[in-house]
């Protein structure tokens, strides 16, 4: 670490490394995408300068590239993600921003019924090249209905691609992917990390493909597999047990959908146990597809029953001590693993 | 730009553009005929959503409109794409599910896509269409083309939220977009009064500060009038406009509809007054085409129309493998 990055929209092609937080590295990904295509714009609440959105993703973006690409938009979710949809379509590359994953509720006519069928049913000639960005996440104390992961409902549905970053790097990398991408992506941003997360970013453009996961952290003896928030929560207990002679591998989804099935299985067998870890309610959580998915593949070479530890059964509340037990912490983590060996 | 505005149904209006919306409502009300009647014999199965007695409306705007604009419809709309010139073999192909369809038999009827002729969407969720055209027309405004989007919807739709913010956000942002309400008068099986406050659906629009114009939309002169100058106001950078279109659904919304909720008399008397059989009297009481002419014109619909049924009968269903392409 020689030097801090000042400015977002810095392409500067230096060796020296760039320490960007998850805020700058997703600004600097917008920044790019609209600065090599024109076709590229963002739309959503509150997008524009001074204040750049609440949590500042887009700050500078309006007073560089003017309100045309970066269009602020009155609180109307089916409006945003239909104007989307449209402006996909018929040859642009929008960036909506739903401010709060709760929210894709509001628009999910437009996501659900249009944006994810439209390729399919149009026979392949609707190309629907939109990114829909949102944040959520529980921990912040913003309670039930500004903190659910609701990646399992986006991945149920055909036709979504779904992006959910851990880190500053795969942050700006998944973005750019997504922009480029010719069908529709949700990428889901986890707010706590916004501003805990920081770390080297590549200048310019820079992209990591969808599809392929990311190995977080090397191990042999039992494979936890996460994405988010819940991968560096994965490190923080293998480090742990790592002191206690269990050496566990974490592996970094990114992408949900297109899943990297071949990479999942590959590390399962690998380590012969794998424990699933997301911060969504457990209970028909994605968790449930991934273990299902070992399980049928790897079933006569697994050490032990695929774990899933997920979000409590119950809406995100307020209380801090039951928001804190609510998400899929390091005790119930480190619980599950132990309960394979 | 708040009022509701009239539009005079006397204005002097090219005979030549009458005859053009003859010949689209002509070739509407036929193909309409025969779908039913092969319905009526099994010859064809599957959704059909009829928009008999709404021809002159998408008739009409197509008069204003070239190729390269933008339509968006919703399940009853083979009208609207018919008139936005989508080929009728495809068309009737996708009707059918077959692989020579627009979508290769994987959108069906309540989907049809023919982005070649600018039928960019076909919308089977009511109301869900309005804020897409927003988007198209937003992609046009960006792209710097004159290009205007239309989008068609029923007066059932104006009551669904997405009706609301569309309108919000197409009048703050200026798109060239023309929204067309179609009132037939019936949201499904519920009459308009029964399920809108509005006494009128353009008494919305002053809320939303954007130009209106409520028509006859059986009326050739006024429909083609309004929808000249919303057209030509969303091309040159006035706005978009709310046209509401009075109209009359001549069957059920569906075949299988029994019509019990329209009285009788309502409908013998829009039957009477059937728009394409009057604007064919017209154009024969005004000198404006002769019977052989208007018979040319509807022998040529008549064939085309035989060979789109034939083509779609003719045409496989897709291959199996079709099931899992054009995915994520």
């Amino acid at each position: 670490m020689t030097t801090q990055a000042q400015a977002p929209e810095s392409t500067d092609d230096t060796p020296q490394e760039r320490i960007l937080s998850m805020v700058q590295a997703i600004n600097e990904a917008l920044d790019v995408g609209m600065t090599i295509d024109e076709t590229v714009f963002e739309l959503g609440e509150d997008i524009q300068d001074p204040a750049g959105g609440g949590f500042k993703i887009h700050k500078g973006l309006s007073t560089k590239f003017g309100l045309e690409r970066v269009r602020p938009t009155p609180i109307s979710e089916q409006a945003i993600m239909g104007a989307a949809v449209g402006a996909a379509i018929a040859g642009m590359r929008p960036v909506a921003e739903i401010m709060l994953m709760n929210f894709l509720a509001v628009a999910s006519d437009q996501l659900i019924n249009h944006a994810a069928k439209l390729r399919y049913m149009s026979g392949g000639q609707t190309k629907v090249p939109l990114v829909v960005r949102t944040t959520t996440g529980a921990g912040g104390g913003f309670g039930a209905q500004h903190s659910d992961m609701l990646e399992a409902q986006l991945t149920h549905t055909p036709g979504l691609k779904v992006v959910v970053p851990s880190t500053p790097a795969d942050a700006k990398g998944l973005l750019l992917s997504s922009i480029f991408d010719d069908d529709p992506v949700v990428f889901v941003e986890m707010f706590m990390l916004y501003f805990t997360q920081k770390g080297h970013v590549p200048p310019g453009d820079y992209r990591v493909p969808l599809g392929k996961l990311r190995t977080a952290r090397e191990g042999s003896d039992v494979t936890l597999v996460s994405w988010g928030r819940q991968v560096h929560d994965c490190i923080g207990v293998a480090e742990k047990l790592a002191g206690d002679g269990i050496n566990a591998e974490v592996i970094d989804l990114r992408t949900l959908v297109p899943l990297d099935r071949e990479g999942l299985l590959n590390a399962v067998a690998g380590t012969k146990r794998a424990v699933i870890v997301h911060e969504a309610v457990r209970r028909g959580g994605y968790g449930a597809e991934l273990a299902a998915t070992i399980s049928e593949e790897l079933f006569g070479e697994l050490a032990g029953p695929v774990r899933r530890v997920g979000g409590a059964e119950t809406p995100v509340p307020y209380a801090r001590n039951l928001e804190a037990e609510y998400l899929p912490h390091a005790g119930r983590i480190e619980q599950a693993v132990r309960s394979l060996f | 730009m708040t009022a509701t505005l009239e539009v005079d149904p006397t204005t002097d209006i090219d005979p030549q553009i009458l005859l053009g919306i003859y010949t689209i409502a002509a070739k509407i009300k036929m193909y309409d005929d025969t779908y039913i009647s092969m319905l009526q014999t099994g010859k064809a199965t599957g959704m059909y959503y009829s928009p008999r007695g709404q021809e002159i409306i998408p008739s009409a705007i197509a008069q204003v409109l070239t190729k390269e604009d933008y339509v968006l419809t919703i399940y009853r709309g083979i009208h609207d794409q018919i008139a936005k010139g989508v080929p009728l073999r495809e068309l009737t192909a996708e009707f059918f599910g077959r692989v020579g369809g627009t979508c290769k038999g994987k959108g069906g009827p309540m989907h049809v896509t023919h982005p070649e002729s600018g039928l960019i969407v076909t919308t089977g969720v009511v109301g869900s269409g309005l804020p897409i055209a927003n988007g198209v027309a937003l992609s046009a405004q960006m792209r710097g083309t004159d290009q205007v989007t239309v989008v068609n919807f029923g007066d059932g739709a104006t009551n669904i939220g997405a009706f609301h913010e569309a309108m919000n956000l197409a009048s703050v942002w200026n798109l060239p977009v023309v929204f067309v309400c179609q009132n037939n008068q019936y949201a499904e099986y519920t009459a308009f009064a029964q399920g809108t406050s509005a006494a009128q659906i353009t008494d919305r629009a002053i809320g939303y500060s954007m130009r209106a114009f409520h028509v006859n939309g059986n009326n050739p002169v006024e429909m083609y009038e309004a929808a000249r100058q919303a057209v030509d106001a969303a091309r040159t950078g006035g706005g978009p406009t709310l046209i509401e279109a009075d109209t009359y659904r001549f069957r059920g919304h569906t075949p299988q509809d029994p019509m019990e909720y329209m009285p009788k008399e309502e409908r013998a008397a829009a039957e009477a007054a059937d728009p394409v059989p009057a604007l064919r009297r017209r154009l024969l009481e005004e000198g404006i085409a002769t019977e052989e002419q208007l018979k040319d014109i509807e022998d040529a619909h008549r064939a085309e129309i035989d060979d789109a049924f034939a083509f779609a009968e003719a045409s496989p269903q897709p291959d199996l493998s079709e099931l899992h392409t054009d995915l994520v």
